[in-house]
């Protein structure tokens, strides 16, 4: 395939990566900014929307965007249930102290992990994707005849995979809505600051880190059910998006939306285009020294406020 | 108030009662086993990935094995004892593998070790099982048995190695598919077997391989490396494996959006996946290599109807009481036939236990022939006693309305190479 359809073929694929990877970092973002906490279990609960989605697609009979329908709603507030007892019955118990749940969240991991292959099982399931079409894409050539429009050879992409990335934009923009116009967001940004005061003013803080956590989960969660169609519901499908949400979060910022978004584009297309025309080791290691870099020059990330 | 902690109440007595029965139900097994010099159980350690990248494997390795041991065991046991499974989860990683093999070795008394499928694993498992003079059976495909790489107490008895298997099909792709292949593998030992051996094997042929894509095991998303796919390519060779393989098939149906090349595949990118998944209409068509049949032939073999009733295996290749339950239909036979074999060199060699490892080794070394049977369901095989690998008939399918069906069965004389090593020269 020649370079130009080519890296415009990388760059869709490193697009939907991007989306994905977008909205699993935003959630876990929000749960360090908002309440400190460091969840190693996010990646499980990204798992669990994808293994949920495939219960909720698997029995509802009809047309598959049924099923799929219904997993976009059923997935996410149940994981973000899961999440807000977890944090209730545990995380709560821990004061919320650094250390501690760092490692309760790796045996929340664990726990999840292996109840899922317990249950669910070792296979990869798909779930059908409400609408997947195959879009042939255009290129511009410079010919004897001037510029003309060709169609090369396996430049396309699907409906679905737009679609995927135009939901993740969608919500995105709800979140920072809910963030920056909403009272419950306001009530969030002042946990956020400073917790002391905002117990003092009678904001029911316990109850918000409750919501931010399952907040957290659920759009994991809802990323999950967005790539499932794509890639396959697998018990061990946690481990990458949590270690590149870290690394998206600490590159974008902690706490910082637009951070973590543009941290995410920046990884997910980096990944697609270096891992194409380089290898994809290559683009782990770019990945992990470019968080070197921000950790040794810039530790708030790109778009972090140093803490006073 | 009554008081349950006094006296003896009915249903206790009743309790006892029925514990007599079974026990007295069972005494024709005590008579089977009670010629034996000892009553003591062959203990069998069983090496499975319940865990990890392998685990839907492993369930199925689990499964079949659990069939053929009782099997061998409702039909007197090995040597007149019974054969007792001792399974243990090694994560499908090459470390955990070694120490699970050890553990074998030392805590459990294990008299073999058995069952191992993904070739790291095995790599990082048989130098273990060398060093501890325990015979370790593998049923992994890897062609590192046959290539020397090993010692003398690992043997692949049970399934036949990739060098065999390309080897025999690639007449068969070069004149009914094209003879410019390119081929996608994942990029460790098992996927480096097929690089090498099929290309030689396609050259030889007189074919040509265009390009050699190496894709990373972990990898979740391929579109982005399809674009190294030649043009020119007739024949697209794929062998990818673990949980990411139906996204891989379904992204390569949607880069060629039905204008592609010719695909030949593995059974292992699809095995644990029904055919009629969502997304794989486009593999309609396209050829597979099956080590055995997944779905049931019109000429299927009464021992292969045999083998799926004991496996509880449908004539789709699922789970009997759930369908959607897929199974590794063209490996798993290796455990089987593998367990078989360790009953027929342990009755040759007299085996007592622990002290008689190496009179194994070498009365499994002696097996010559395998006659298709219930023992072997699979086919009839050869072993060779100086690669310590067996060879046997190969299968290619075509996917016929979502039905994969025999187009095409080798013989055993296709699959055979030079040998390349003669492990009855190293000490024992």
């Amino acid at each position: 395939m020649e370079i130009g359809p080519y890296i415009m073929l990388a760059s869709l694929e490193g697009a939907v990566t991007a989306a994905v990877l977008a909205l699993t970092a935003c959630g876990l973002s929000l749960v360090f900014g908002v309440m400190r906490v460091v969840n190693i279990a996010h990646g499980e609960f990204f798992m669990l929307g994808a293994v949920i989605a495939w219960w909720v697609a698997q029995g509802i009979a009809g047309h598959p965007a049924l099923g799929f329908a219904a997993a976009l709603v059923v997935a996410p507030v149940v994981v973000g249930a899961v999440a807000v007892a977890a944090d209730v019955t545990i995380l709560r118990h821990l004061d919320y102290d650094p250390e501690r749940t760092i490692v309760a969240t790796i045996g929340l991991l664990y726990i999840i992990q292996q109840l899922t292959l317990m249950t669910y099982g070792p296979e990869a399931r798909p779930v059908q994707a409400p609408f997947s079409t195959r879009i042939a894409l255009p290129w511009l050539e410079h010919g004897p005849e001037g510029w003309q429009v060709i169609w090369p050879w396996g430049l396309g992409t699907t409906t679905y995979k737009l679609a995927v990335i135009g939901a993740a934009v969608a919500v995105l923009l709800g979140v920072w809505a809910l963030m920056a116009r909403t009272r419950i967001g306001l009530l969030m940004r002042a946990t956020q600051m400073d917790r002391e005061m905002a117990l003092a003013f009678a904001i029911p803080v316990e109850r918000v880190y409750a919501l931010v956590f399952g907040l957290g989960a659920g759009l994991a969660a809802l990323a999950a059910v967005l790539i499932v169609p794509i890639q396959q519901a697998h018990y061990l499908m946690g481990g990458d998006p949590l270690l590149l949400s870290f690394v998206v979060v600490i590159i974008g910022g902690l706490g910082s939306l637009p951070g973590t978004v543009l941290a995410a584009v920046l990884i997910g297309l980096s990944d697609g285009i270096i891992s194409v025309f380089f290898s994809p080791t290559l683009a782990k290691i770019l990945a992990t020294l470019l968080v070197g870099l921000v950790l040794v020059f810039r530790p708030q990330g790109l778009f972090g406020v140093r803490a006073p | 108030m009554t008081n349950p902690k006094t006296g003896t109440t009915r249903r206790g007595a009743l309790k006892t009662l029925a514990g007599g029965a079974a026990g007295a139900a069972s005494l024709p097994l005590w008579a089977r086993f009670s010629h034996a010099q000892s009553a003591e159980p062959i203990r069998i350690g069983f090496q499975v990935h319940r865990t990890g990248i392998g685990a839907a494997y492993g369930r199925w390795y689990g499964r079949t094995t659990e069939a053929a041991a009782k099997l061998i065991n409702d039909a007197g046991g090995i040597n007149g004892r019974p054969v007792e499974i001792v399974a243990e989860d090694d994560g499908t990683d090459p470390k955990r593998g070694a120490e699970v093999v050890e553990k074998f070795a030392t805590q459990h008394n294990a008299d073999v070790a058995f069952g191992t499928l993904f070739s790291h694993v095995v790599i990082g498992s048989a130098p273990r099982a060398g060093e501890l003079k325990l015979p370790y059976f593998v049923v992994s495909e890897g062609h590192h048995v046959a290539s020397g790489m090993l010692n003398r107490y690992t043997l692949q008895p049970g399934i036949t190695d990739v060098k065999s298997q390309v080897k025999a099909m690639a007449p068969f792709v070069t004149e009914n598919l094209g003879k410019k292949v390119t081929l996608v593998f994942p990029d460790y030992a098992y996927g480096h077997d097929h690089r090498d051996f099929f290309s030689a094997a396609v050259e030889a042929q007189g074919g040509e391989v265009l390009a050699k894509l190496a894709i990373p095991p972990s990898e979740t998303s391929f579109t982005k490396y399809f674009p190294k796919i030649p043009r020119e390519t007739e024949v697209l060779y794929h062998v990818m494996v673990g949980p990411g393989v139906l996204t891989f098939v379904k992204e390569l149906g949607e880069f060629f959006g039905g204008r592609g090349p010719e695909l030949f595949g593995f059974i292992d990118s699809l095995e644990a996946v029904a055919m009629d998944s969502p997304g794989l209409e486009f593999l309609e068509g396209s050829h597979f290599w099956e080590g055995m049949p997944r779905h049931a032939q019109p000429d299927q073999s009464e021992f292969d109807k045999y083998y799926r009733a004991q496996v509880g295996v449908n004539d789709r290749g699922a789970a009997i009481n759930d369908p959607a339950d897929v199974s590794t239909y063209g490996h798993m036979f290796g455990c089987w036939e593998t367990l078989y074999v360790i009953k027929q060199a342990m009755e040759a060699a007299g085996y007592r236990g622990p002290q008689d490892r190496a009179s194994l080794v070498e009365a499994v070394e002696d097996i010559t022939v395998m006659p298709h049977s219930r023992e072997h369901p699979q086919g009839p095989k050869v072993f060779n006693g100086k690669t310590h690998q067996v060879f046997g008939q190969q299968h290619i399918s075509r996917v016929e309305n979502g039905n994969l069906v025999k187009v095409h069965t080798t013989s055993i004389e296709d699959t055979f190479y030079p040998d390349e090593v003669d492990y009855t020269k190293r000490p024992l």
